[in-house]
């Protein structure tokens, strides 16, 4: 039996367990509008059956995707944001962390994890766009730091998946300094010899873009997923002219020379398993 | 001084009155001397006032003053001209918002990196503004690993708006080039101080500010975000930036309270534009004091406190 039906048969589970679109029993394509069962949505890995399209999903999607039985151990599940600064602009930022966790579920914009690729041991972080754009805050670069150390001390690679809008504006500085501290400790898997794989998906930009998610040992993609490091209105703003097609996609950064390479979500898994397997034996 | 911030006017006024002295003691009709040294030290006095409870948003203001020193300014200074600029990231260009060089500091080589901004509106276009594209950090990195190979530290100014967020900055990769920056920074054997001496915009400043000792003169600011970008995405209008800098943090003094920079380096009373002399010579004198204490350390001891410190940023609650 291959992975994917493994996956596909992992969503024949209790319906609490899935993680459904928005629209319920129906899903709308955002790219091709073709409308589908919300279940042979999730069953084709949120990946429009018409147009290839690769809807946005989190980190319970991603897990349940790569780990084998989706089976994993959560490392640091309950690191919370604090309120250093008692920020407020039209909201309280701790406001804004209670509706987003109350809204997603979640704690923070990521979660790590530790398990199997087909056999293979890795450490996973992986970001929810759904709680404050996936902005990256404290909470996410110590999980990230954390999930570091893990992955030397156990000496097993570590896959971060990005999917976010860049630094959490609420934490200033101390989200600014998280770029610098991923960043060095990526230095210390570096020099210790142990794979870092970054897999970059819609959307990927600002700080996180300018540290973690260009760093990989290996940079790989999901098709068509915009990645920058200015968002593209910022961009437009400052040439003054409409942007090219395919500016700032997946493919244009392949192309660019900054992508491994593109890879789709049916053969993430498969993928992976490979590349780790290539890098151990 | 030509150039005044809104609230520096109490001292413009006093600079208009020494002025129109000067002139009268020029004619030679009338003995001035007097006037002109009580004005002087009025002057002094008032900077001293006007600068003692700046706002979060007049420091913003004062570390983007036209006549505050930009980097080449200090490096001059600091070198007494015993400089060599070097040029060019090797690959694409050479990036004329990144400047960098070994100097001579006390009998001391020092590679000078930093963000340079244009002194008048021709050489600001120039300079782009202070906006490095990814060539400029690519250069800067690419200067840091000649200063490892030689054993010299590193001295990084950071003054800059941002990276430049063109076209061309990303197809070529400004993400990727910061990126590296910040990894290749943690891991260099040599000492790195840097040093906010104007404006410190997000990963455009943070891709040369990773440091041994991170420091900020007195009036200059350092954040995630500018105020007034902050005050058009949180408050969607470009009216809030008093509010967004006050939120923001993004002073020395705070900044130095939340443990995200080593320390702060005084300006003159007026404001590093006020006297340049006095700022270089503060400047100089703190660069020298931090490479001892640096001098002291082992490379690796070194490259560990660095990263331990960067890894000790955040505030989380478990
Ligand atoms: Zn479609």
């Amino acid at each position: 039996m291959s992975w994917f039906k493994r996956a596909k048969s992992g969503v024949q589970t209790p319906t609490k367990d899935k993680k459904e679109t928005p629209e319920g029993l129906w899903y709308k394509c955002r790219s091709c509008k073709h409308v589908m069962p919300s279940e042979d949505h999730s069953g084709n890995l949120w990946v429009c059956e018409n147009c290839g399209f690769h809807e946005r999903i989190g980190s319970i999607e991603y897990f349940r995707i790569l780990f084998d039985d989706n089976k994993f151990t959560e490392l640091n599940r309950n690191l919370s944001s604090g309120d250093p600064l008692k920020f407020e602009d039209t909201k309280k930022y701790t406001d804004r962390l209670n509706s987003s966790q109350k809204k997603t579920g979640l704690v923070d914009a990521i979660r790590t994890a530790s398990g199997k690729i087909e056999g293979n041991q890795v450490v996973i972080g992986c970001m929810d766009f759904n709680f404050i754009g996936g902005s990256m805050g404290s909470v996410v670069g110590e999980k990230i730091a954390r999930a570091i150390d893990y992955s030397l001390k156990k000496k097993v690679p570590f896959i971060m998946i990005s999917k976010s809008g860049g630094a959490r504006m609420m934490e200033a500085a101390f989200s600014l300094m998280q770029m610098a501290k991923t960043s060095a400790k990526l230095s210390l898997l570096a020099k210790a010899g142990i794979p870092y794989i970054s897999l970059l998906t819609d959307p990927t930009t600002g700080g996180v873009t300018a540290s973690y998610a260009m760093l990989g040992d290996l940079n790989i993609a999901e098709p068509g997923a915009l990645i920058g490091f200015a968002g593209p209105r910022v961009v437009k703003e400052t040439i003054g002219k409409d942007l090219p097609e395919g500016f700032q996609t997946s493919e244009f950064l392949l192309e660019h020379g900054f992508l491994d390479y593109i890879v789709e979500r049916k053969e993430l898994k498969s993928n992976l398993a490979k590349l780790l397997k290539l890098l151990k034996n | 001084m030509s150039v005044f911030l809104d609230f520096e006017e109490p001292i413009a006024d006093l600079f208009e009155q020494l002025e129109k002295a000067e002139k009268t003691a020029s004619k030679g009709k009338v003995d001035m001397t007097e006037t002109i040294e009580g004005l002087k030290k009025q002057i002094e006095l008032t900077q001293k006032e006007v600068y003692k409870d700046l706002t979060p948003w007049q420091k913003v203001q004062t570390s983007r003053h036209p006549e505050r020193p930009y980097a080449l300014g200090y490096i001059s200074a600091l070198t007494n001209d015993n400089f060599i600029e070097l040029h060019g990231d090797r690959n694409v260009k050479d990036d004329k918002a990144m400047v960098g060089g070994f100097g001579d500091i006390d009998g001391r080589s020092v590679m000078f990196i930093g963000q340079q901004k244009g002194i008048n509106t021709k050489l600001r276009q120039f300079r782009n503004f202070g906006m490095p594209n990814p060539e400029g950090y690519r250069k800067a990195l690419r200067l840091m690993k000649l200063a490892e190979k030689f054993n010299k530290p590193v001295v990084c100014l950071i003054d800059t708006p941002g990276a430049y967020p063109g076209l061309e900055a990303e197809e070529r990769g400004q993400g990727e080039a910061i990126a590296r920056n910040l990894m290749e920074m943690a891991q260099l054997k040599v000492p790195v101080i840097c040093i906010v001496i104007g404006e410190g915009a997000s990963g455009g400043a943070l891709g040369i500010g990773v440091g041994d000792r991170v420091l900020m003169l007195e009036n200059t600011w350092y954040s995630v975000i500018s105020p007034e970008s902050c005050s058009s995405i949180l408050w969607r209008s470009w009216e809030h930036k008093e509010k967004a800098a006050s939120a923001l943090n993004l002073t020395a003094d705070l900044m130095l309270k939340n443990k995200l920079i080593d320390g702060i380096i005084q300006e003159p009373s007026g404001g590093a534009h006020s006297n340049y002399d006095q700022m270089f010579a503060i400047v100089k004198r703190e660069i020298m004091k931090h490479l001892e204490e640096l001098d002291r350390i082992e490379p690796e001891e070194r490259i560990t406190q660095r990263i331990d410190k960067f890894c000790a940023m955040g505030y989380s609650e478990e």
